[in-house]
């Protein structure tokens, strides 16, 4: 009878307790033993938040809709036929990558990094917090829902094996989406999460032990996963930014086989109002530190990418003007980026509407064809095996999926 | 009003020992008059304090010449570049700006008799939210807070509101001082003014609105705003046209389309209640009683937006003396590290190690990005992650191994750490 890791942890306080003092590569042996087979392959995902409203139309330069750098003189992407290695990165004859975000541009070639574009959510606010709140509570237009979608996918599909790590946020604080009924870990580093009194330690947590239970049951389980220092693969360049470090928390996480099923992480900097800049510039570095970190993951990763969705989100995008300052204010739909093994990449999903003033939403907007959820449904049913989102998604009725997931 | 606990842990950052009996002893009504009028409140201990904090002193320009940017230092001519001389400009980089402003602000909570004020001034700050690290708010930040923010924090709204809108911090956080009527408008300031100053989100504006209040706040603007200087109007930059905000026409021209607009936000019932809302919720309850913020609302309304006499409302109302309102707020990471050094009778000289502790909690001093200013609600602060931050600190406080920060108490340091780490002390 094989035993899994998770219903051994749930299980057995006592046989862990044991575990706490035993040397961890023994612990390690341990845990991959009891374990093998079946945690190597559960799917993961990884959702990334691009607080602050990111220009999709410059994370993703439209260069074949002839509308796109009149609108925008100063800050428009050269098209790739142009220029030197300020140009776009040409994707598809039509859509180029934005210069910096070029690290990326090997795992479409890959055949792993699909985009969607024209895509956000439908309520028309173009309050950061609102939108982020509805994108977040996977409810737009709704302020009764408390709960996060990522939280509301745990629940729809309880976990029994499950560990404290099955859902974690690389933050001080749990997210909106992960907010809710279901246990997850916030932790901005894997080697902060626990108690640092020195020699008090064990005192201190016997102190507190019985008070926060679900935290310390989740310190030793961290501490014996992840007793040696961490190393990344000598083929993952990490920048050095606190994305960066949270994309490598990620990966500790990932490899240390813990029990992870959904990480959450947050960049911030996209409300570029003023002199964002073009190829160089304020949004330019943001999408530096965005595609060198989520590439260095990527690599750092390597063969385990086959189990992992990474998805991108934002809370809308940017006026397709450039406003008086060299900036764009606050507009509609943005774009995304779905990464990993499970991924039909190598193409720009989703339909574009056009640039022309009477395609712009409220004339001034790239307007909406991909509701962010049909995105989000289809990565919870295809890759990690829920059965329906109803429960996920209030309200919402899909549209015909994108497939761009395939089934893990 | 009987429950003095309750009333310093919201008006106050906790109580020390020994305030309790004080207050009881000239009581709660006479203390919390004083509060209302923190001039009456002796508080030079706490002034003689802050004198080791030369850059609260400070105008911005004084602070742009004495604390420059890394880049211009680098510049710096070649035979001023001695090592020694390098070593002494290295010290005296913006961050060093950023760790007085934040050590004042932990040192004020812990020591201030003006307990009241310094609840608010954070308060305020957080409402009208700016971002530290934004260029040049690095040195715009701390006369906003001492100019702008601490000297309105008990008094008119719109006295207070006016300030933030021709701060330069403020016009600088959300680029205001680039809107122009010739080479076009920036909707930052026009929207996050009505959003989240004033009306609230649903407090009944459009996309025009916003637009057509940007429009009115042209050429609000920085005098050399790389240079840190002060407010200044530029009339050639001025959209002198007609705009239609929230249905009034504003048309006096210049400088006053903008001031009309603040008194026609300021006026507004939807203000009234915003406003309301969330002192009742950072006072009361993270659901605020919908009774009382009427009531508050209406005192609001009645009285031209006065701050003391809102807060009196708030005070003494039986929302806020309700027995089960107290003790069922979750702290901020800054509210649990304040009461937690004041529970143990500490002093502290608000070193870098605290300011740091806070922010692994959650919570960087005045490095909030979004406009938004931090949570509200005291239910989002807590996570495994950021209990453990607050174990670790209190742990780090009880045994004094906070340079700068010790505590008095009789208790052990185990009775101090399994109080200041109880699930109970993370609430007010």
């Amino acid at each position: 009878m094989e035993i899994s890791r998770r219903y051994f942890l749930k299980s057995g306080g006592i046989a862990l307790a044991s575990f706490a003092s035993a040397p961890s590569f023994l612990v390690r042996t341990a845990l991959a033993q009891t374990n093998h087979g079946r945690g190597a392959d559960r799917p993961i995902l990884i959702a990334i938040f691009q607080r602050g409203a990111a220009d999709g139309i410059s994370m993703v330069v439209p260069f074949g809709d002839r509308h796109y750098s009149s609108l925008r003189p100063q800050i428009a992407i050269t098209e790739p036929s142009r220029g030197g290695n300020d140009r776009a990165i040409d994707l598809d004859g039509y859509f180029g990558l934005h210069p910096s975000l070029d690290s990326l541009k090997p795992i479409y070639d890959e055949g792993h990094l699909a985009i969607v574009h024209a895509v956000g959510s439908p309520d028309n606010t173009r309050s950061h917090f609102d939108a982020q709140d509805y994108m977040e509570a996977g409810a737009p237009g709704n302020k009764s829902v408390s709960d996060g979608w990522l939280n509301r996918y745990l629940q729809a599909k309880p976990d029994t094996n499950a560990t404290p790590f099955r859902a974690v946020a690389l933050s001080a604080t749990l997210p909106r989406s992960l907010a809710g009924p279901a246990s997850a870990v916030a932790m901005q580093r894997v080697g902060d999460f626990g108690i640092r009194g020195g020699r008090a330690t064990p005192e201190v947590e016997q102190l507190f032990a019985d008070l926060y239970k679900d935290t310390f049951d989740a310190v030793k389980l961290l501490r014996s996963a992840t007793a040696q220092q961490y190393v990344p693969s000598p083929t993952a360049q990490y920048p050095n930014s606190p994305f960066a470090q949270s994309m490598m928390q990620i990966a500790q996480l990932v490899k240390s086989d813990i029990g992870l099923e959904v990480a959450f992480a947050d960049i911030g900097g996209w409300d570029t109002h003023a002199n964002q800049g073009s190829s160089r510039g304020q949004l330019a570095n943001r999408l530096k530190d965005l595609g060198d970190s989520l590439s260095a993951l990527y690599r750092d990763l390597g063969d385990q990418m086959r189990n992992i969705v990474l998805v991108t989100m934002t809370e809308f995008g940017r006026a397709v003007r450039q406003n008086g300052s060299g900036g764009t204010d606050h507009g509609h739909a943005s774009c995304l980026f779905v990464a990993g093994g499970p991924v039909k990449g190598g193409k720009v999903y989703g339909q574009w509407p056009g640039l022309a003033p009477e395609q712009l939403y409220e004339g001034r907007d790239l307007a909406l064809t991909t509701d962010f959820r049909d995105v989000f449904s289809e990565i919870v049913i295809t890759h990690l095996g829920a059965r329906d989102v109803s429960r996920v998604f209030p309200n919402f009725k899909q549209a015909a999926p994108l497939k761009m997931v395939k089934a893990s | 009003m009987q429950d003095v606990t309750h009333l310093l842990n919201r008006t106050a950052f906790g109580a020390r020992p020994g305030d309790l009996e004080r207050v009881q002893k000239i009581g709660a009504e006479k203390y919390l008059e004083e509060q209302l009028h923190p001039p009456r409140v002796d508080d030079q201990s706490t002034d003689a304090l802050l004198v080791k904090f030369p850059t609260l002193r400070m105008s911005a320009g004084e602070l742009l010449e004495k604390y420059q940017r890394p880049a211009q230092l680098r510049q710096g001519r070649q035979e001023t570049q001695t090592p020694q001389f390098r070593m002494r400009r290295l010290a005296e980089t913006p961050q060093l700006i950023l760790q007085e402003l934040q050590a004042q602000k932990i040192v004020r909570a812990v020591h201030s008799q003006r307990q009241l004020q310094e609840v608010m001034t954070d308060f305020w700050f957080n409402h009208f939210n700016v971002f530290w690290n934004k260029n040049a708010d690095r040195w715009l930040t701390t006369p906003y807070e001492m100019d702008v923010i601490r000297p309105h924090a008990l008094g008119k709204f719109k006295e207070l509101l006016e300030a933030t809108a021709k701060s330069p911090a403020m016009l600088f956080y959300l680029d205001n001082h680039l809107s122009s009527s010739i080479k076009g408008i920036n909707e930052n300031y026009g929207r996050e003014l009505m959003e989240l100053h004033t009306l609230g989100v649903d407090g009944g504006y459009t996309q025009k609105d916003v637009q057509e209040v940007a429009r009115a706040f042209t050429g609000w603007s920085i005098d050399r705003p790389q240079r840190s200087g002060g407010f200044m109007f530029r009339g050639r930059i001025h959209d002198d046209g007609e705009k239609i905000v929230l249905g009034h026409k504003i048309h006096k021209g210049g400088i006053r389309d903008g001031e009309e607009v603040l008194e026609i936000l300021a006026k507004h019932p939807s203000t009234a209640r915003f406003i309301s809302t969330k002192m009742v919720r950072r006072f009361v309850s993270d659901d605020p009683p919908v009774k009382l913020v009427k009531h508050v609302s209406d005192v609001y309304l009645k009285t031209g937006g006065d701050i003391r006499e809102m807060l009196h409302a708030v005070f003494t109302s039986n929302e806020f003396n309700s027995p089960e309102v107290s003790g069922a707020k979750t702290k901020t990471p800054f509210e649990f590290v304040a009461s937690a050094i004041r529970a143990a009778d500490g002093t502290t000289d608000g070193s870098r190690q605290i300011a740091q502790a806070i922010g692994r909690m959650g919570q960087p001093l005045y490095q909030c990005q979004p406009p938004a200013g931090y949570a509200d609600r005291g239910d989002q602060w807590m996570s495994n992650g950021a209990v453990l931050e607050r174990l670790n600190f209190a742990v780090a406080l009880a045994s004094n191994k906070i340079a700068g920060t010790t505590v008095a108490s009789d208790e052990s340091p185990k009775a101090l750490v399994t109080r200041l780490g109880s699930p109970e002390f993370q609430k007010r």
